[in-house]
Parts: structure tokens; sequence; C-alpha cells
């Protein structure tokens, strides 16, 4: 009587195979209508997100990558714009350095052509005043000579007297 | 304390009422779990989608704890209905047992052996059938051989051990701890004093009797799993 309790099953003399048959219908049904509505589906999104996930970290790759791509080339570009704007002033140094020498020289030249031609001036000019002065002096001695000497004598003689003279006292001088 | 069932014929198929409806009772909050919780799917998931997809990466973390994905993804759909049908079904006799005419009607059904031992050779020959399957019949047959051929008698016996261990560990503590709840309640039900002196014990027990559920639904998982992994699995 008290092992009765100890058997299992023990609600009678009989198997319950409709318990059974009851169990696996039930359970079976149950895992094939949450495959159907609930697993599945679930599973579906679940399989989505890790694709999507997937795919945002390759894009994320993608465009690190092509970010880098990026910076090099614009690095290269940076580098290049720099090159060149050395040159450019190293150009323009030059081109000053030459325009200088030119200038320089173009004035050094004027200069010296102007000075040249100012001493050209004044030994002209020097010239003339000797000649006009000698001019004077041979007139006043001339003019002198007759009023002392009151003697006619050739104006041509006299001119050519005086001249001889005029001429030593010029190298004497 | 020890009540009758309802038992009913059909057909000359005796049938265990209250196993059938509390069967169907298990289910349908199952069921109803599950399909509330995966409406309206999104990918980013939020409140009971987080919780349905938690239990699908836990079951997902026991099979591949036992076996490659590519052996055991297979199997994830019924880890997943097993796991929740067993705890829910372990649940159900926790608040309170219904007795009518002297007939227990609202109980636990896995507190019944017909249903554990039905759910554990359902899982066996599931594992034979997988292990057939997978490695053929050579290979099956070669499993009851290795490691040493003399092992063959132990290895017949293991796979009866087996079921009835699986079966009987479940039906075992899920009635304990009906049959404490019951006694319980009863002294509860004698008298002022009875109660009094009830009332604390059965509330210790009652969130006991939830965590064995739990731990009795995931062992029950684990072990199906582990059983499946030594037919389907080409090393263990």
């Amino acid at each position: 009587m008290f092992f009765d309790h100890l058997v299992l099953g023990a609600t009678g003399e009989f198997l319950n195979i409709g318990d059974i048959l009851a169990t696996l219908v039930i359970f079976i049904g149950l895992m094939l209508l949450l495959k159907k509505f609930a697993w599945g589906p679930l599973m579906g999104v679940m399989q989505q997100r890790e694709d999507l996930i997937k795919s945002e970290i390759e894009t994320a790759e993608n465009s690190r990558l092509e970010s880098q791509k990026m910076l090099e080339e614009q690095r290269g570009l940076l580098k290049d714009a720099r090159t060149q704007a050395q040159e450019i002033v190293e150009n323009a140094k030059k081109q000053g350095e030459v325009s200088r020498e030119e200038i320089i020289t173009t004035a050094r030249a004027e200069s010296s052509r102007m000075k040249e031609a100012a001493v050209q001036e004044i030994a002209n000019e020097r010239d003339k005043a000797i000649s006009a002065v000698r001019e004077e002096v041979v007139a006043l001695s001339l003019l002198a000579a007759t009023k002392v000497l009151e003697k006619e004598i050739s104006e041509e003689d006299n001119r050519q007297l005086i001249n001889e003279t005029i001429a030593k006292a010029g190298e004497v001088q | 304390m020890e009540h009758g069932a309802p038992m009913h014929e059909v057909f000359g198929i005796w049938f265990n009422l209250s196993n059938v409806m509390m069967l169907l009772v298990a289910a349908l909050i199952v069921f109803l779990i599950a399909f509330v919780a995966t409406r309206n799917l999104q990918l980013k998931p939020t409140g009971m989608q987080n919780f349905m997809e938690w239990i699908m990466d836990f079951v997902k973390g026991i099979i591949n704890s036992n076996m490659d994905w590519k052996d055991g993804g297979r199997f994830h759909v019924l880890g997943i209905t097993l796991i929740m049908f067993i705890f829910v079904a372990n649940m159900l006799g926790l608040p309170f047992a219904i007795v009518v005419n002297g007939d227990l009607w609202w109980k636990s059904p896995t507190a019944d052996p017909t249903v554990t031992m039905t759910l554990a050779a359902t899982v066996l020959i599931l594992s034979h059938y997988y292990g057939i399957k997978l490695k053929g019949l050579k290979g099956y047959a070669g499993g009851y051989i290795k490691p040493m051929p003399f092992l063959f008698p132990l290895k017949v016996i293991e796979e009866f051990a087996n079921t009835l261990t699986l079966g009987l560990r479940l039906y075992g503590n899920i009635y304990a701890g009906e049959i404490l709840l019951t006694l319980l309640a009863g002294l509860a039900s004698a008298s002022i004093f009875g109660f009094a002196a009830a009332i604390l014990p059965m509330m210790l027990w009652q969130g006991f009797s939830i965590f064995i559920g739990a731990i009795q639904a995931f062992i029950f998982v684990m072990l199906t799993m582990v059983y499946l992994s030594h037919k389907v699995a080409d090393d263990h």
C-alpha cells in the first residue's frame, strides 16, 4: 500500500498511452507553431542584424581606407604646392636680382655718361672762355699798344705780333 | 494529500485529463509569450524582443558549449522550445493546486513521470535518429565500441540510464516541490496557528521552487544537447 506511491505513474493499473500521445502532440505542435510564428522571424531578424553589422563594418573599413588614400593624396598635393610656391619665390628672387643688377648697371652707365658729358661741357666752356678772354686781351692790348705807340703800323702786322706775344705768354703760362 | 487523477478513456486509450489540460495551458502560455514578444520585430531590439533574443543566445551558448554550430544549429529551435516549455510547466504548479472532487486538476505537467519520460525519450530517440543521419549507420554503430569494444554492454545500459535519469530528474524535482507545497498548504489551512507557522516556509519554498524550476529547465536542455552531441559530434 505504502509502496504504491513509489511506482511511477501510480494512477492505476494501466499505462497512460494517452498522456504520452498528448505530450508528444502538444510539444511537437508547440515547437512547429513557434518555429513558424516566433523563432523563425526572430532568427531572421537576428541574421539580418548580423548581416547589417557585417556590412556596416565593411563599409566603415572601406571608407577608412578611402579617407586614408585621400589624405595621402592631399598630402602629396600640399607638398607639390609647397614646392611650387618655393620655386616661384626662388624665381622671383632671381628675377629681382637680375633686374636690380640691370638697373644698377644702367644707372651707373647713365651717371658716367652724364659725368662725361658734364666734363666735356665744362671743357668746352673753359675753352670758349679762354678764347673769349684771349680775344679780349688781344683787343685790349691792341688798343693799348695803339694808344701807346700812336704809330701807324699796319693793323695786320700788329695783330700778328700781338698774337705771337700772347701765344708765347700762353706757352709760358 | 494524495489526490486522484481525472482519468478518461477514449477508444481504449487512457488520458489523464489533468495532464492534457496543463500541457495545453503551458503550451498556450509559452506560445503567447513568444508570439507577443516577436511581433513588430526590429533591427534595434526593444523590450520583449531583447528578452527573447537573450533566451535564444542563452540556448545557443548551451549548444555551442557541446558541439559545433554547424552540427548543433539544427537543434536551436528544439532547445529554445524545450527550455521555455519546461520552465513554464515547472512554474505552473507553484502558485496553487486545484482539486475537484478529489481529482487533482491544476499542477505542473512536469510533476508527472509520464510527461517527463516522454520528453526524455523523445530527446534520446532524436539523438539516435540524428546520430544515424549525420554519421551513417556505420559511424553510429561504431560509437558503441569506442573507446574499447568491451564497453559495449555499458554503452547500451548508458542509453537507457540516460533516458531514465533525464526524465526522472525533472519529475522528481518538481514532484517533490509540489508535495512539500501541498503539505505546507494543508498546514496553513488547518488552523490560524498553522497558517502563521506555514507562511514563512511557504514563501521560502516557493522561492526555492522557482529557482529549482529554472535550474531544472536549464539542466534538461543542457543534458539534451550533451546527449545529442555524443551521437552527432565527431569528437567528445
